[in-house]
């Protein structure tokens, strides 16, 4: 088996998508990624404009809505809401890595 | 090709009504569901319990499935001689496949196999991974080699598990919690459809040394009371190597002492900082000359770390 070396793509906040690429990313349709983003639960980075681009750090939220919406028959508003509380979930356990991290090791 | 018992990973009896099998899905998918599931092994879990369902809860799939015959789980077995011919007509080297690419093959209507019988292009599987790499290799950037098993159709359109090798190169830059995609490297494509791709998520090991949290690096730095006390310049490991640290007279337990750009690079450019936390250590065993003076430092210091207990209980009974 030959093993050929691959450049992986930082998914950060420097890289945006597209709308059409990240919904071929996301593996969501048009009108669900629009309506999630009604919902507050996906921000584009310029709302304002007509051709909207999105960070590419949100592919993994959006893939993850796909998934939940396929594996639990769920609607858009349910969703939206589950996304809501899980990106709050992630950011209090990178809140709470963070202190972990600043305590001395004894404490921790 | 071995049996599955989809029955039993789903908990529900072989005569079970639909709902009833959707009910034990549902009850499954909240537990294990990897996107909300804290379970050791919810990834694993729950892909059974979704390969069991997507078959049982289709009329047609269960019933192909049913008539394959009961067998003991990783039990290797054959479909009977006519099975084949039953469901599809299909063409399959029955040894080396998987039972849900077999039972997959049966949707879409058409009994051909939507994904190489009909024409509209199908997107390739993504897929994704954990990589576990030290803090020393996300400082450096590191190549690592990935072993995957994806569903493949060969030339003559049918269906093989295949093993695929490749080394993947994780840039300098990476953290815990990092993503990172491989675009084209998950599943091949069908009819003309994107192949998919990979997603990796880096996870740090442990440090015996360093806490990260982002780019940002913590170490506990102990210091000798009287090394606080005076000042001093004590050697610091970084992941670049040693370097020194001006310690200034009077510092204090808990204090963060910032060192610039000492902690994990970013992506592109710049770096985050290492932080040495202060702490005191005190010696556990004294000689005769050192509990002398020690004892000599308590008889002369006017130094009171417990001043403030005394202002606070004044203040408050004035109150």
């Amino acid at each position: 088996m030959k093993a050929e070396l691959n450049e992986t793509l930082w998914l950060n906040e420097r890289l945006e998508f597209s709308l059409a690429e990240f919904v071929e990313l996301s593996g969501l349709s048009e009108k669900e990624l629009r309506e999630l983003v009604d919902y507050g639960a996906l921000e584009p980075t310029n709302p304002q404009a007509e051709d909207w681009t999105f960070s590419a750090q949100r592919v993994i939220s959006a893939r993850t809505a796909c998934r939940l919406r396929k594996d639990f028959g769920l609607d858009l508003q349910g969703l939206a809401l589950i996304l809501i509380y899980l990106d709050k979930i992630h950011e209090l356990e990178a809140q709470l890595h963070d202190l972990r991290a600043r305590l001395p090791r004894w404490l921790r | 090709m071995k049996y599955k018992d989809y029955y039993s990973i789903l908990g529900v009896a072989r005569d079970a009504s639909a709902e009833e099998i959707k009910k034990a899905y549902r009850k499954l998918a909240h537990k294990y569901h990897p996107d909300v599931s804290k379970e050791p092994n919810a990834e694993e879990k729950f892909k059974e319990v979704g390969e069991a369902y997507e078959t049982l809860k289709d009329h047609e799939k269960r019933s192909a499935y049913d008539q394959l015959g009961r067998y003991q789980p990783g039990q290797d077995f054959q479909p009977p001689p006519d099975w084949a011919k039953q469901f599809g007509d299909m063409q399959f080297a029955f040894e080396d496949i998987d039972l849900a690419d077999l039972l997959a093959g049966l949707t879409g209507g058409g009994r051909h196999g939507a994904g190489r019988g009909g024409r509209f292009p199908m997107p390739g599987q993504d897929y994704e991974v954990t990589v576990h790499i030290s803090l020393e290799e996300a400082y450096r950037g590191i190549e690592v080699d990935l072993n995957l098993t994806v569903p493949e159709y060969d030339e003559r359109g049918l269906l093989h598990r295949v093993p695929r090798a490749f080394k993947a190169r994780i840039p300098r830059g990476a953290t815990d919690g990092q993503r990172l995609r491989l675009p084209g490297k998950g599943g091949k494509g069908f009819n003309g459809g994107r192949d998919g791709d990979l997603y990796i998520t880096i996870v740090l090991h442990p440090h015996p040394l360093f806490r990260v949290s982002g780019h940002d690096l913590y170490i506990d730095l102990p210091l000798a009371p009287w090394e606080a006390v005076l000042g001093a310049s004590v050697e610091v490991p970084t992941l670049g190597g040693p370097i020194r640290l001006k310690v200034k007279p009077g510092t204090r337990a808990g204090q963060h002492l910032r060192l610039l750009g000492r902690g994990l690079p970013k992506p592109r450019t710049g770096e985050g900082d290492l932080f040495a936390i202060v702490q005191i250590a005190v010696p556990t065993v004294l000689s005769e000359h050192e509990r002398a003076l020690y004892k000599q430092l308590a008889d002369s210091s006017t130094f009171n770390p417990r001043g403030h207990f005394e202002q606070e209980v004044k203040s408050e009974s004035r109150t």
